[in-house]
């Protein structure tokens, strides 16, 4: 499936890993949240970063003590009406400090992808298909927000004195 | 009044150019309506039974008199000629085509208007105290506020698909006109005794299905704490409200199954790791959006005036109208001057574009410019010399606005039901009609006094029937469809919910019912009873007996 970081499609290094399998030796690897769990400290042995499959239902405090560890934190929108994740996202930005990759998995689609941003996740995976221009252009379409302490360059009422801001890439 | 800046223009503006893109990828078939559907509800644009919908927000119910007649040309240009405020504060326009409403939003941009968030699971149009700044028991107002909340909910990145559509009411005074009990989030602006400004909360309170009382969720927070105590509830909301099935989704089913005590402790520790320095806005933010609502320059007015005294003591219908309709002021020799969109035998909130032009006209002319609309689907002109007012109700005469029934058995709130209505499962305005048609003798309705009567056309109580004194259900059953009735709600300071008094009535018997609930009060009532006391006093048998004797 396409990934778009940074406004380009890109090549996706990572692997989903998602049976019982034991761990290749090698490669960056997308864990479920449980066998994260289970891991635990066999997984500094590894070469190769160590990304999680958060399902939405999840608390993300429970990779709290984790987080140092991780590269990749994937969540999910089974339906791009299910808003969960961007919750999840916030917290995992605000209140635990998460600073490395946050990729949105699921119904991805560009009319909510400037949410998206705006909440910490800089990264895509969309359904083949989707048309990658429709993509560049959404952040486009709202460049203004009010709510303040939320990322993804739009800007605020708060922050500037200009209603005219560039903006930023998705 | 508040009024855009350059930045509150080019969002709505940009908000009209990414719907009229939305609204071009539909026609063009780019979009199913399966897949437009969710992004029109986000701007108010629903499906109904003959045609689109448009809702446009009245953010807590103001309006200038500019508003107000571009209100009236959508309504001609662009529909039927009338439109429909509803008990939300809103206006609802029946008849759009698809292809016209990016423009229709272009013209409310033009006033500083839009149909931002009144559909869809998110926070929707921020109501507030129809009073608001002129009622004289006001502690605080709430416009600003509501402002602040209107702006911070605007296109939340975080809460824009919520488990359900989430409601917020503000009220500043201690009489509740505003039903925050019966709201997602109901907010009470306190001051302590330092002077200081904080809020008391309430949340999940509701209607629908499943109508609850809002719980206490903290007695007071500190003013500039606000939005990040939102922020506090809407995330636990967001992450733990029902997804599973529709009719649990609300906040209100969330407190009630975790309990308003842990609900309570989920909040306050999200709170307390909410970084309020970040999310909430620089206080100066506050003071700008104040310095718009500050009180208009009132006249230096003697409180008793003789011109409107001498019309009192010499036309008796003016007295009748006046004494229905007019409402003290804060301010001596200035009154609140209700107008009632509920002529006897009419549909409840329905207002024609020349009846919009007329109350614009007045506005302009006898009201420092203001309108405000009602959650009962009334209109306000909330600053009138008491030296005009007579020349008001001769205008309002003229374009029938002059009913002098607010408060009364005919002033019923009514949603648009089975004329309009996709979800409806009965009519509820032809119900309405023959209600006040039947009760409509001046006479008659003095006899009665006091008395809120409210018909819903199905379970989802857009009719706000549990609040009704006299609350009606529409429902349907094997094809017919039969009314329930419920006796005893009440969306004020003392709220309470509407209790179902037996079996359902046919279309034919209800406003028989109505009548015998209502000649039965009128005989157990103690002197200068209102209905909802006796009820309270005297509870459901006597009324049992009298409707279901007959049976």
């Amino acid at each position: 499936m396409p990934l778009i970081r940074n406004g380009d499609v890109i090549a996706d290094s990572w692997v989903r890993h998602e049976d019982d399998a034991p761990l290749p030796a090698d490669g960056d690897l997308i864990l479920p949240l449980e066998r994260l769990l289970h891991e635990g400290t066999q997984l500094a042995g590894r070469r190769g970063l160590t990304g999680v499959q958060l399902a939405n239902t999840a608390d993300v405090e429970e990779i709290e003590s984790l987080l140092s560890c991780l590269a990749l934190v994937t969540l999910e929108f089974p339906a791009f009406t299910d808003g969960r994740a961007y919750s999840q996202a916030r917290q995992l930005r605000t209140k635990l400090g998460y600073s490395g990759e946050l990729r949105a998995t699921g119904n991805v689609l560009p009319d909510q992808a400037a949410f998206m941003r705006r909440v910490g996740f800089d990264s895509f995976e969309i359904a083949c298909g989707q048309d990658i221009e429709t993509w560049k252009n959404a952040p486009r379409a709202i460049s203004l927000a009010y709510q303040r302490g939320y990322e993804g360059g739009a800007v605020t009422r708060y922050e500037t004195n200009s209603a005219c801001g560039a903006s930023p890439a998705i | 009044m508040y009024r855009y800046d350059e930045f509150d223009a080019r969002f709505v503006r940009q908000r009209v150019s990414q719907f009229r893109n939305q609204v071009e990828r539909r026609i063009e078939g780019e979009l199913s309506e399966e897949e437009f559907r969710p992004l029109r509800l986000m701007n108010g644009l629903y499906l109904q039974l003959h045609a689109y919908m448009l809702r446009v927000a009245i953010p807590y119910g103001t309006l200038n008199s500019a508003q107000m007649r571009q209100l009236a040309a959508i309504a001609e240009k662009y529909d039927k000629g009338y439109g429909h405020f509803t008990t939300r504060q809103n206006i609802q326009y029946n008849w759009p085509k698809l292809s016209d409403v990016p423009d229709i939003l272009d013209d409310l941009a033009d006033v500083e208007m839009h149909a931002i968030q009144t559909s869809g699971n998110c926070i929707r149009n921020v109501t507030a105290d129809h009073w608001a700044g002129v009622a004289a028991d006001e502690v605080a107002d709430p416009r600003p506020y509501a402002e602040l909340i209107r702006q911070w909910s605007s296109l939340h990145p975080e809460f824009s698909f919520l488990p359900r559509k989430f409601k917020i009411a503000v009220t500043g005074a201690a009489a509740d006109r505003a039903a925050i009990a019966f709201h997602d989030i109901g907010l009470r602006i306190k001051k302590n005794d330092a002077g200081e400004t904080g809020f008391e909360i309430l949340a999940g309170g509701g209607m629908g299905r499943t109508p609850l009382i809002a719980a206490p969720v903290r007695d007071w927070l500190p003013g500039e704490d606000l939005l990040a105590y939102l922020e506090a509830i809407m995330r636990v909301y967001n992450l733990h409200g029902r997804r599973d099935n529709k009719y649990k989704a609300r906040i209100k089913i969330l407190v009630r199954e975790l309990g308003a005590d842990e609900f309570t402790r989920q909040v306050e520790e999200e709170f307390a790791r909410i970084d309020a320095p970040q999310v909430v806005p620089p206080e100066q933010e506050l003071a700008r959006i104040s310095a718009y609502f500050a009180a208009p320059e009132y006249q230096d007015l003697p409180d008793d005036d003789p011109v409107h005294a001498k019309a009192i003591a010499e036309d008796a219908a003016f007295a009748a109208w006046a004494s229905a309709s007019v409402e003290r002021h804060r301010v001596p020799g200035y009154a609140i001057v209700n107008i009632s969109l509920k002529p006897v035998g009419g549909v409840p909130g329905d207002a024609t574009a020349e009846q919009m032009r007329a109350v614009a006209d007045l506005a302009e002319k006898y009201s420092l410019d203001e309108i405000r609309v009602t959650h009962e689907q009334n209109l306000v002109l909330p600053n009138v010399r008491k030296k005009d007012i007579h020349a008001v109700w001769q205008q309002l005469m003229e374009h029938a606005l002059a009913s002098a029934n607010i408060g009364k058995a005919t002033d019923i709130i009514s949603c648009p039901g089975l004329d309009y209505c996709g979800l409806a499962t009965a009519r509820s305005i032809p119900i309405a009609q023959e209600i006040s048609t039947r009760l409509g003798d001046d006479a008659r309705q003095n006899e009665i006094g006091g008395l809120k009567i409210k018909i819903s056309g199905c379970i989802n109580a857009c009719g706000h029937h549990h609040a009704g004194h006299i609350g009606i259900l529409g429902l349907e059953k094997a094809g017919e469809e039969f009314y329930q009735v419920t006796l005893g709600g009440s969306g004020d300071e003392n709220a309470s919910i509407g209790e179902i008094i037996g079996p359902g009535f046919s279309g034919e018997e209800i406003t028989d019912t109505v009548e015998t609930i209502i000649d039965t009060y009128i005989g157990l009532r103690d002197d200068g009873e209102t209905f909802l006391d006796a009820y309270r006093r005297i509870g459901p048998e006597p009324f049992k007996e009298a409707i279901y004797a007959t049976h």
